[in-house]
């Protein structure tokens, strides 16, 4: 059951907006719109949001993303459209059963932190506990583990003011965590911090989701960043969500030129990852079969090694031409003996350019294996060498096709 | 036509405000005399008490618990400096008529904090009420303090009741203003934290907006009892006693040297209360917090 639903979600500031959201369903555009004093933010914005998952939703300034945001917990009502959280319809609840449904489901991280800068460290953190009318030596135990998990033990009694930026955030992340709420909005979280502390925070999230398992709505306007985290991405321009996918799904089939174009410049060896470069395991014998079946194997497809799996599926190693085709002329008639263990596996989930170093000191392909060493796929060199021509290509079909246009558009948009 | 216009000097038809006003201060003096009559028991009542404790020990006793608050608030020197200023007041004789004034200060300054502070916080709070009450508050910094003198002393008897009236009017604007500017320069994501995390309006009001607005609206309170000094020698013409008497009494029968040493007084009385009504701002949760985060 999804956490988070928006259904045709609208947001028009201005006078008059319910007249702007039926033109807008007409298929006016916003810029073809056109009324002064009427801004429509977001246009027919509807998602699903698993348990879970790291949601990003990701575009430029003034694509409505922080609108958008804000529209999920109530901050801003919305001008038409649902928002259902936990299957509850929070557009059509009252003011104390939405403040209820911030402080049991829903909080919220900011992009400038908005700590109290008249309250400690602690006490920042358990804010959420307090409007929740918690003790206070019982918010204060929950707010020291949030600390605790961000790497702030030791800050308690210190003012917001005397941190630095990153640990700031991490007080904003400790407070949004000991809430202990099921989702989290981030809104541009880490846009505020220097690339190297983003860096670190965004790892620092990661590992926290992987151990929490929160459903997370991550806004941002940094691509790197929505790739990175995003275990989906929503794409957004000028109010509207142009695509909803997987980060691999954008880089490899972006909806229109603007994703394309806009997808161009990601460093797609961090963004891919081992199994989605990764080719069938063809060339594979049993661990009981015989050197003269290997040797068939071998000649059919030209491979000059096999790996050798056992029937589970599980990688037990390698075996190669020359030792293959000795013990064949010797008469034995299995492989047991000859397995070397000469191979590099990576898992599935390593990102593509953790795989250079491996693949150059291989002679043979990578394996790609589980968590219980069962053979996933493969990866020769050349594989990997297409993998990254793949941008070249991609990049070079968006300016072939009219792509000036939309250069110009993403220039302007930037 | 038009000639005839010019040379005639043609005029906007006479309105008859002064008619109008006349009507109504006599209109409320007829129908709600009793209120008035509530108002100036009570505040009567309460300056005679400051006045007589401040006045019950010795002025040396005074002067030393000056000196202690001040040290206390600010620091040694500011309490030496008071020390020497209110041993000036005493030797000049103007230490009873300084203690009447700042007793009439006193509950001016309370009554305007108790006015000024709700109604800036409404003003921050609601579009609709911050314009009405922006342009009264400009009428009543603007008119003349002797044109509002004149209905008050005409809805009460001639002493220090019409005179803290009117200084509680004079000095409420500074104080409403700056409660609604400092509600409202409270950085909206603070707020937005606030509801995010489902706290009500009201709480987010007494636990996030006025301790953020504190410092400003300290420097409102510290305007309100600026404003309030200031006022003395207009509050002592219509009867009330202390040092604006005395330097209205200077002013009237021309004794140079008299109204001198009163203004003296009253300077140093302004100077006191000012460093320490200061000091309470930086006193606040925010202003502790910035000292901090510049040592840090």
């Amino acid at each position: 059951m999804p956490t988070v639903r928006a259904e045709k979600l609208y947001k028009v500031f201005g006078r008059r907006a319910e007249d702007a959201v039926r033109r807008l369903e007409g298929g006016v555009t916003r810029s073809e719109l056109g009324v002064p004093g009427v801004t429509p933010a977001v246009i027919d914005a509807s998602f699903e949001v698993e348990q879970g998952e790291i949601f990003v939703v990701m575009g430029l300034s003034g694509s409505g993303k922080s609108t958008l945001i804000r529209m999920l917990n109530g901050l801003l009502p919305a001008t038409s459209g649902r928002v259902y959280v936990d299957g509850a319809d929070i557009t059509a609840m009252s003011g104390r059963e939405i403040r209820e449904m911030r402080q049991q489901t829903m909080s919220m991280v900011f992009q400038h932190f908005a700590l109290f800068p008249h309250r400690t460290v602690l006490e920042n953190a358990a804010y959420g506990l307090q409007v929740r009318g918690m003790s206070q030596q019982e918010r204060e135990a929950k707010a020291r583990e949030s600390l605790d998990l961000v790497g702030l033990n030791g800050w308690e009694d210190h003012l917001p003011d005397q941190l630095s930026g990153g640990m700031r955030q991490r007080v904003g992340l400790a407070r949004a965590l000991a809430a202990d709420t099921d989702v989290l909005l981030m809104d541009e979280a880490f846009s505020a911090l220097d690339p190297l502390i983003r860096k670190e925070m965004q790892d620092q999230l990661l590992s926290l989701q992987a151990k929490l398992g929160k459903t997370i709505i991550f806004i941002t306007h940094d691509l790197n960043e929505a790739m990175r985290l995003g275990d989906r991405v929503a794409m957004m321009r000028e109010g509207r969500i142009v695509q909803i996918g997987t980060a691999e799904d954008i880089l490899n089939d972006p909806a229109n030129d603007y994703v394309a174009k806009f997808v161009q410049d990601v460093d797609r060896t961090r963004v891919l990852t081992a199994e989605s470069v990764m080719s069938n395991p063809v060339a594979t014998i049993g661990s009981g079969a015989g050197p003269r079946a290997a040797l068939h194997t071998m000649r059919e497809h030209q491979y000059s090694a096999l790996f050798v799996v056992e029937r589970d599926g599980r990688l037990v190693g390698v075996v190669t031409d020359e030792a293959v085709a000795q013990a064949a002329a010797r008469g034995q008639d299995t492989v047991r003996d000859l397995i070397g263990s000469d191979i590099a596996s990576v898992g599935p989930d390593t990102p593509v350019y953790e795989l250079f170093a491996p693949a150059a000191e291989s002679r043979l392909p990578l394996a790609v294996v589980d968590d219980d060493g069962k053979l996933l796929g493969v990866i020769p060199r050349a594989t990997l060498l297409a993998a990254l021509g793949q941008t070249v290509k991609a990049a070079e079909r968006v300016i072939e096709e009219g792509g000036a246009h939309g250069a110009e558009e993403v220039a302007a948009d930037a | 036509m038009r000639e005839a216009i010019l040379a005639d000097g043609w005029h906007v038809p006479a309105i008859p405000l002064g008619e109008w006003f006349n009507d109504l201060v006599h209109w409320l003096d007829g129908n709600i005399g009793p209120l008035f009559d509530a108002i100036e028991t009570a505040v009567q009542g309460s300056l005679d008490g400051i006045t007589s404790v401040l006045q019950w020990p010795p002025s040396l006793v005074m002067l030393i618990i000056f000196a202690l608050l001040g040290w206390w608030l600010r620091g040694w020197k500011f309490a030496i400096g008071a020390a020497v200023g209110f041993g000036l007041v005493d030797s000049l004789g103007k230490f009873d008529s300084a203690m009447q004034t700042l007793a009439q200060v006193i509950i001016a300054g309370i009554v305007a904090v108790l006015i000024a502070v709700p109604v800036g916080i409404l003003a921050a709070r609601n579009e609709t009420a911050s314009k009405v009450i922006k342009p009264v508050m400009d009428f009543m910094q603007t008119l003349p303090a002797f044109v509002y003198l004149i209905p008050v002393i005409f809805f009460f008897t001639i002493g220090p009741v019409p005179g803290i009236v009117a200084t509680v009017v004079f000095s409420l604007p500074p104080g409403v203003r700056l409660t609604e500017l400092g509600i409202r320069q409270v950085d909206k994501e603070m707020v937005e934290a606030g509801e995010a995390f489902g706290s009500t309006r009201a709480k987010i009001l007494t636990q996030i907006q006025i301790p953020l607005a504190m410092p400003s609206i300290m420097a409102g309170i510290n305007q309100i009892i600026m404003l309030s000094l200031s006022m003395v020698v207009i509050s002592g013409m219509v009867g009330a006693p202390g040092l604006g008497a005395e330097v209205y009494a200077a002013v009237t029968s021309v004794q140079v040297g008299a109204g001198f040493e009163a203004g003296v007084a009253v300077v140093v009385l302004a100077i006191y209360l000012d460093r320490l009504t200061a000091s309470f701002g930086a006193r606040s949760a925010v202003g502790r917090a910035k000292r901090l985060a510049k040592k840090a």
